[in-house]
């Protein structure tokens, strides 16, 4: 086994990052001012804008779903419990005393265990969660007719504003996280090269090789 | 035989037709009394050539003889109208014009002017002569009876002449000054009376304008806005900014355009108000209406802009939300102010035993508006007032003169009805009118006063004495009173419609989407930003504790001084 630099996030997978980031940053920044945490712009704007970039993310999920299935990618996101103690240990104690972070990345397995149950549980949760409640909020009038007190729209309401917030928290440590182990730069060039330091087999580096995805 | 018949049928007829022709030379006299003292001119003489202007109407009034008068009374007038339009009076005695009683056919309460107790003057009966200046009548000077059936009755001029001049003096139980006119005395509108040109109003008929309606609905309660909030003389000539549908720079409609009449009863009501057009999406394109509310033109799904996605919203709105909400954001606009509060308890204040008044409520316009009357007690006004709102499906419940009321509470003279959420209610906009009113403290009924009655010793206006007052009225209305009485704090509602405001003044979203926005005191609804919830709650919490954790943690990194940096 060698680290190699190998094209582990392909053109789609890029700009299917880079377009959450700024739709689910659009989204907080309009949600927030529909929930009256800031008055910057006006409230039919905010409105406006996040329905829009929610519609347009939900496509953009939708084709990555379909992405994710045809290319196997799906598989990066199933958690398993192997090494996820060490991990667990690393962030909670090793961090502190400057240990090297315990897993190393492979071709088949950039997340490490607690990052992929992280993705797992807000791919399988908290998306679903966000926009279920968010497409029953925007259609409320096609089925909100017999809900004379409002109860229902409150339900869900409520439902999309934790949702919200939960999303955030995650972001919140989603971009802390980067900036353990080998750096906040170090971490983020790859998902803007598309090229990441990973241990290949020598069957792999091969297989990649010919492929033309390795740089040295 | 054929021959003999025909003759006998040609001699029938001419010895018939000649009888007729000689009665009809023996009786000029009678024909021309009956007329109105001028000859009957040849039928098509006064026809219109093709040479002359095509005119608008079909009948030309200033042709006609009969009503060149002269008239020594509005009857007179009314009775020349009859000669042709033999039916229009009846059609009017069948409206609530005429009658000032309703039953409410979806509470079964008998209501209208004649019957209901109210938060500005209170009642009409025992105060006829001038509560009935407004009537569309001439006469009535006792409401506790039914208008008579005479078609003379009715007053024509006041709903369709277009003179200008024609006016009801504010005392004369719906008569017009005619000479000699009593010095100081004014019309309904408060202006100086001066005498009416009746041959001029006759010779003017034409449709009901603005004027004509606000000449009395504008000075409802005794003033310019005070009763309505939303009609008030700014409405004869207003800018488009405070109607858009009135204004000449707009719509420049009459007030029938909404209030289509049918048989002389006008579409409309404050009692059994239509919230919503029930029919309006089974009626087809240009097919008459007969329901006065926005939805009747404007359907249910008016919104196309200002881009796709809040048109879709805001049409979302519509099965909620009335459309006068958010386009009428204030009432009382274009500088006439309305009254808010009217309280009875401190009238009848005296200095040096003579009756004053008090003005320090100051117009826009600069004008000083009374705000202590020793006849009437204490008033609020506000200009450009933002309305109460509550769920309505139009039906008012009044509180009526034998209810049982509880004075410890605010009473309502009018419950607004309508659940939240019913099919057939919309979050409306109201004028809430606060103020005091007379109560019987035994019976615990409100109680009818009498104020106007000059000479017969008991009129509040002419005594200030409450004790006469109330006794005098109680009695005339025939209601048991205790002789025991004090004053109630009472609200009483009045729907919001007019004064649509142009579409960029409408409200914006966030006059009722924020933290206590509008709709703060709405039952029944969940409003996005009115307020964060438990959601938003427990989700700060949960944004906050990631924000500390990340934090801690990276105190701890940075506290351990070897941090995770190498690379």
């Amino acid at each position: 086994m060698a680290e190699h630099f190998v094209k582990v996030y392909t053109r789609f997978n890029r700009i299917w990052h880079w377009s959450q980031v700024v739709s689910i940053m659009l989204l907080f920044f309009t949600g927030a001012r529909m929930l009256g945490l800031h008055q910057l712009g006006p409230f039919g704007l905010a409105v406006t804008v996040h329905t829009l970039v929610a519609l347009a993310l939900l496509l953009l999920w939708a084709f990555a779903t379909f992405w994710l299935f045809t290319t196997g990618g799906w598989r990066q996101f199933i958690p398993r419990l192997t090494g996820m103690v060490k991990v667990a240990r690393f962030y909670a104690f090793g961090v502190f005393k400057g240990e090297e972070h315990p897993y190393h990345k492979t071709f088949d397995r950039r997340h490490n265990p607690l990052q992929a149950l992280a993705y797992f549980a807000l791919k399988m949760a908290l998306f679903p969660a966000i926009w279920i409640s968010g497409l029953l909020y925007l259609s409320y009038n096609l089925w909100g007719a017999n809900d004379a007190q409002a109860f229902w729209l409150g339900l869900v309401a409520n439902i999309h504003v934790l949702a919200a917030f939960a999303i955030a928290a995650f972001v919140v440590a989603h971009v802390y996280l980067l900036t353990i182990g080998h750096g906040f730069r170090e971490h983020v060039r790859p998902m803007l090269t598309g090229y990441d330091r990973v241990d290949l087999t020598p069957e792999a580096e091969a297989y990649l090789a010919q492929k033309g995805l390795l740089k040295d | 035989m054929k021959h003999a018949f025909m003759r006998t049928a040609v001699l029938v007829s001419a010895v018939v037709l000649g009888a007729g022709a000689a009665l009809a030379q023996e009786s000029p006299a009678t024909n021309e009394t009956e007329v109105g003292a001028q000859s009957r001119p040849a039928p098509g003489a006064l026809a219109a050539h093709m040479s002359d202007p095509v005119k608008e109407l079909t009948a030309d009034h200033t042709k006609f003889e009969i009503l060149k008068g002269p008239f020594a009374s509005g009857p007179e007038v009314t009775a020349a109208c009859l000669s042709c339009h033999t039916e229009a009076s009846n059609q009017v005695m069948h409206s609530v014009h005429w009658k000032w009683e309703y039953e409410n056919p979806a509470t079964g309460q008998v209501l209208g002017k004649a019957k209901e107790l109210n938060a500005f003057c209170g009642n009409v009966a025992s105060n006829e002569t001038r509560c009935t200046s407004c009537h569309t009548g001439y006469d009535w000077v006792d409401v506790r009876q039914p208008m008579p059936d005479d078609p003379t009755k009715v007053d024509c001029l006041v709903c369709h002449d277009t003179s200008g001049q024609y006016a009801k003096q504010d005392n004369l139980a719906g008569n017009p000054p005619l000479e000699p006119v009593k010095d100081g005395s004014k019309t309904i509108t408060g202006a100086k009376a001066t005498p009416v040109d009746l041959v001029k109003a006759a010779l003017s008929v034409g449709e009901p304008s603005r004027q004509n309606c606000g000449n009395c609905h504008f000075y409802g309660g005794g003033g310019d806005n005070v009763k309505h909030g939303d009609l008030s003389s700014a409405l004869f000539d207003p800018p488009k900014a405070v109607d858009v549908h009135m204004s000449k720079d707009g719509a420049n409609f009459t007030c029938e355009a909404c209030h289509v009449s049918d048989k002389h009863v006008l579409a409309g009501s404050r009692y059994n108000t239509d919230v919503v057009d029930p029919h309006a999406a089974e009626r087809k394109p240009g097919e008459a209406r007969d329901v006065a509310s926005c939805t009747s033109c404007h359907s249910d799904a008016p919104h196309t802009g200002p881009n796709p996605v809040l048109a879709l919203k805001l049409n979302d709105h519509t099965d909620r939300v009335a459309c006068q909400t958010c386009h009428i954001p204030e009432f009382a606009r274009g500088g006439v102010a309305t009254k808010t509060w009217w309280d009875w308890s401190t009238a009848g204040k005296l200095k040096e035993g003579k009756s004053y008044g008090e003005e320090n409520f100051i117009q826009s316009d600069g004008k000083h508006l009374h705000t202590y009357l020793s006849t009437k007690g204490d008033f609020q006004w506000a200009e450009n007032v933002v309305p109460y709102y509550a769920w309505s499906n139009g039906v008012m419940s009044y509180t009526l003169p034998e209810t049982q009321i509880n004075p410890t509470q605010i009473v309502e003279i009018n419950a607004i009805g309508g659940e939240p959420g019913d099919k057939d209610a919309r979050i409306f906009p109201f004028k809430r009118m606060g103020g005091k009113q007379a109560y019987d403290t035994e019976r615990n009924v409100l109680l009818y006063n009498h104020v106007y009655g000059p000479g017969d010793g008991a009129a509040l206006w002419s005594h200030f004495d409450w004790e006469k007052s109330l006794k005098f009225a109680m009695d005339y209305v025939g209601l048991e009173y205790s002789g025991k009485f004090d004053f109630v704090e009472t609200y009483m509602y009045w729907p919001i419609t007019h004064m649509v405001a142009p579409k960029d003044d409408a409200l914006k979203c966030d006059s009722c989407h924020a933290e206590n926005g509008r709709m703060a005191n709405v039952a029944g609804i969940y409003v996005p930003g009115g307020g964060i919830g438990i959601g938003g709650k427990l989700g700060l919490v949960v944004f906050l504790m990631a924000l500390l954790g990340v934090a801690g943690h990276g105190v701890l990194r940075l506290f351990g001084r070897k941090g995770g940096h190498h690379g």
